[in-house]
């Protein structure tokens, strides 16, 4: 399936990534080679196929509820690009 | 020093040969001479290594060493290293010091291994040829004009000119085979789950494995014996007994079945390519092994299946790089949408750009059963057909890359291109298999890499079989021209 410019555009606010303008055609044409690769699945029959997320199929480990981990928020504020008291900063959400 | 292997340099350090500072300071020199050509560090940590070498040069001395006491590796950049860079390659993570140690870190560390550096590779493992990163392409020793493949390309560059005995890397659909195939090496990824992936920069958590890039199986076996672990902070990380992978290496191939699957020599295989592999079916005949071919009959949507998966997994795992917690932040953001959207379109280059939209395509509302759903059926289906040649064959063999190593830009704007050179490497991991390249030939100078596929947990075999062949052959004793 091909896709155009909007199409970028609209996945590109849900992955909330800017694409320049000129940027975005160019993407558009990338990505419909891409997605005309991957059509070629359409023929497969996989009727009856349970889809596969695991290679060995295994189910998530489960552990006892106690914590393990120690409070390492100073070292780990230290690389943010801003924050205050403790907090990552960012613009105003609510005015 | 620096043309010894790994197995040559632990009896050095042994028997007081040289010490682990001698060692160290002759391959940062080495670094420092030679790196401008091939560009396969991003971030050097001579400091660092310097002071692990001092520590195993006590611990030589004192008779308590483990088992790679003193010996010098390379990290790949995506391995979060506590209190160094780790880049990942990205201009996102360009500022970014890891808070703690990978575990495959940690394990080398405990086994007394030194660490030279981190080096380069694809921006976020995504590429096939070394030049998504943004601090520039890797160039391949055996000629600079070529790329080194990718996405591991500078750890296998490293190797390949003997500034680093053995190097970590890590592959989601070739990103250890390819470039050991382009540069001359060994290289292996292990089963799914086999490596802990904690502290290992996620791209497509259900492919991705860590492995390592040597210059023989030998030097690959003792690696992946400290590389390996069960790990309780990876949720996928198998508990399977481990193995010490040395042990099996001199048993007889008498016996064995190798499968060659027809669909592995089929059209896009380079011929000369071909004619190396055929040869060394014919080495591994003549070491007692059967042959026997076989079909893999979803080989072709192999490629397909990865490019819906792989970007789905992606577009998932790089949403936390969001400018707010760590990373690059835009300047002057206007609101939280605009933080997000410059932030991230200034420290993503164009293929990981590509790979997210793709992915966000694949799982947005009214595609998902389509691409994602369809996608995993078919892993399914290709898995099943491993299963079902294992049921018959020991280990399969076939071409590594359908082409020796190709010039920058050869690939130009077309992602298709390159995808398609991960055409024989990329099912293994789909199906979450053990895979291993080694040279078996060279095309115009440049090396040619021959795949070998295990059954689930037959890293032993795999590189039993892989240690064969360099008994019989010497194409990996080759190096590239420019390393003496």
């Amino acid at each position: 399936m091909a896709v155009d410019q909007s199409d970028i555009e609209k996945l590109a606010e849900l992955a909330r990534l800017q694409i320049s303008e000129e940027a975005a055609a160019e993407t558009a044409q990338s990505i419909s080679q891409v997605l005309e690769l991957v059509d070629q699945l359409q023929a497969a029959d996989t009727q009856n196929v349970k889809p596969m997320a695991h290679p060995l199929d295994a189910v998530q480990r489960l552990r006892a509820d106690v914590v393990t981990e120690t409070d390492q928020r100073e070292s780990l504020q230290a690389m943010a690009p801003a924050t205050q008291d403790g907090l990552y900063l960012v613009p105003k959400v609510i005015e | 020093m620096h043309s010894k292997t790994i197995a040559q340099l632990i009896s050095g350090l042994r028997n007081k040969e040289f010490s682990s500072v001698e060692l160290t300071q002759h391959f940062l020199d080495r670094i420092a001479a030679h790196d401008d050509r091939y560009n396969s560090f991003i971030t050097l940590t001579g400091d660092i290594a310097l002071t692990q070498a001092q520590v195993a040069d006590q611990r030589l001395a004192a008779g308590d060493a483990p088992a790679l006491c003193g010996v010098p590796i390379a990290h790949k950049d995506i391995f979060c290293t506590k209190g160094v860079r780790t880049s990942c390659a990205s201009k996102m993570l360009d500022n970014f010091i890891a808070p703690y140690d990978a575990t495959i870190v940690e394990n080398y560390q405990q086994a007394g291994a030194v660490m030279l550096g981190k080096t380069n590779m694809d921006e976020f493992a995504m590429g096939s040829s070394n030049e998504t990163s943004y601090y520039g392409p890797v160039k391949n020793p055996w000629n600079t004009n070529c790329v080194p493949g990718g996405s591991s390309g500078g750890s296998a560059a490293a190797v390949a000119a003997l500034l680093a005995p053995g190097a970590t890397a890590s592959d989601t659909g070739g990103s250890i085979r390819q470039p050991a195939a382009l540069c001359g090496l060994t290289g292996i990824k292990p089963t799914y789950g086999r490596v802990s992936r904690y502290g290992m920069i996620a791209f497509a958590s259900s492919l991705d494995q860590a492995g390592v890039l040597t210059r023989s199986a030998e030097d690959a076996a003792i690696m992946l014996n400290t590389m390996a672990s069960f790990d309780a902070k990876d949720s996928t990380c198998v508990d399977q007994p481990l193995e010490d992978y040395t042990q099996g290496l001199a048993a007889s191939l008498n016996g064995l079945t190798i499968g060659i699957p027809d669909e592995y020599f089929g059209e896009g295989l380079n011929p000369k390519t071909a004619e190396a592999v055929q040869a060394a079916i014919k080495t591994y005949q003549s070491l007692g092994a059967t042959i026997k071919p076989i079909s893999l009959p979803h080989t072709h949507l192999a490629v397909p299946a990865y490019y819906v998966i792989a970007p789905a997994e992606c577009s998932a795992n790089l949403s936390r790089f969001d400018g707010v917690r760590y990373g690059h932040r835009c300047e002057d953001p206007k609101d939280l949408a605009d933080l997000y959207k410059r932030s991230r379109g200034e420290g993503f280059g164009n293929e990981v750009k590509r790979r997210i939209l793709v992915g966000a395509y694949a799982l947005s509302a009214g595609y998902y059963d389509a691409y994602y759903n369809k996608a995993q059926q078919v892993r399914r289906l290709i898995k099943q057909d491993f299963v079902e040649a294992f049921a018959d064959v020991d280990v399969i063999l076939g071409p590594t890359a359908p082409n020796p190593a190709f010039e920058f830009g050869a690939k130009g704007g077309d992602p298709v291109a390159m995808y398609l050179e991960d055409i024989y490497t990329i099912a293994t991991n789909l199906a979450g298999l053990p895979g291993l390249s080694i040279p078996c030939g060279l095309i115009d100078g440049k090396p040619i890499g021959l795949q070998l596929i295990g059954n689930y947990f037959a890293e032993g075999k795999l590189l039993n079989v892989a240690h064969q062949f360099q008994q019989a052959t010497d194409f990996h004793q080759q190096t590239a021209p420019a390393t003496a």
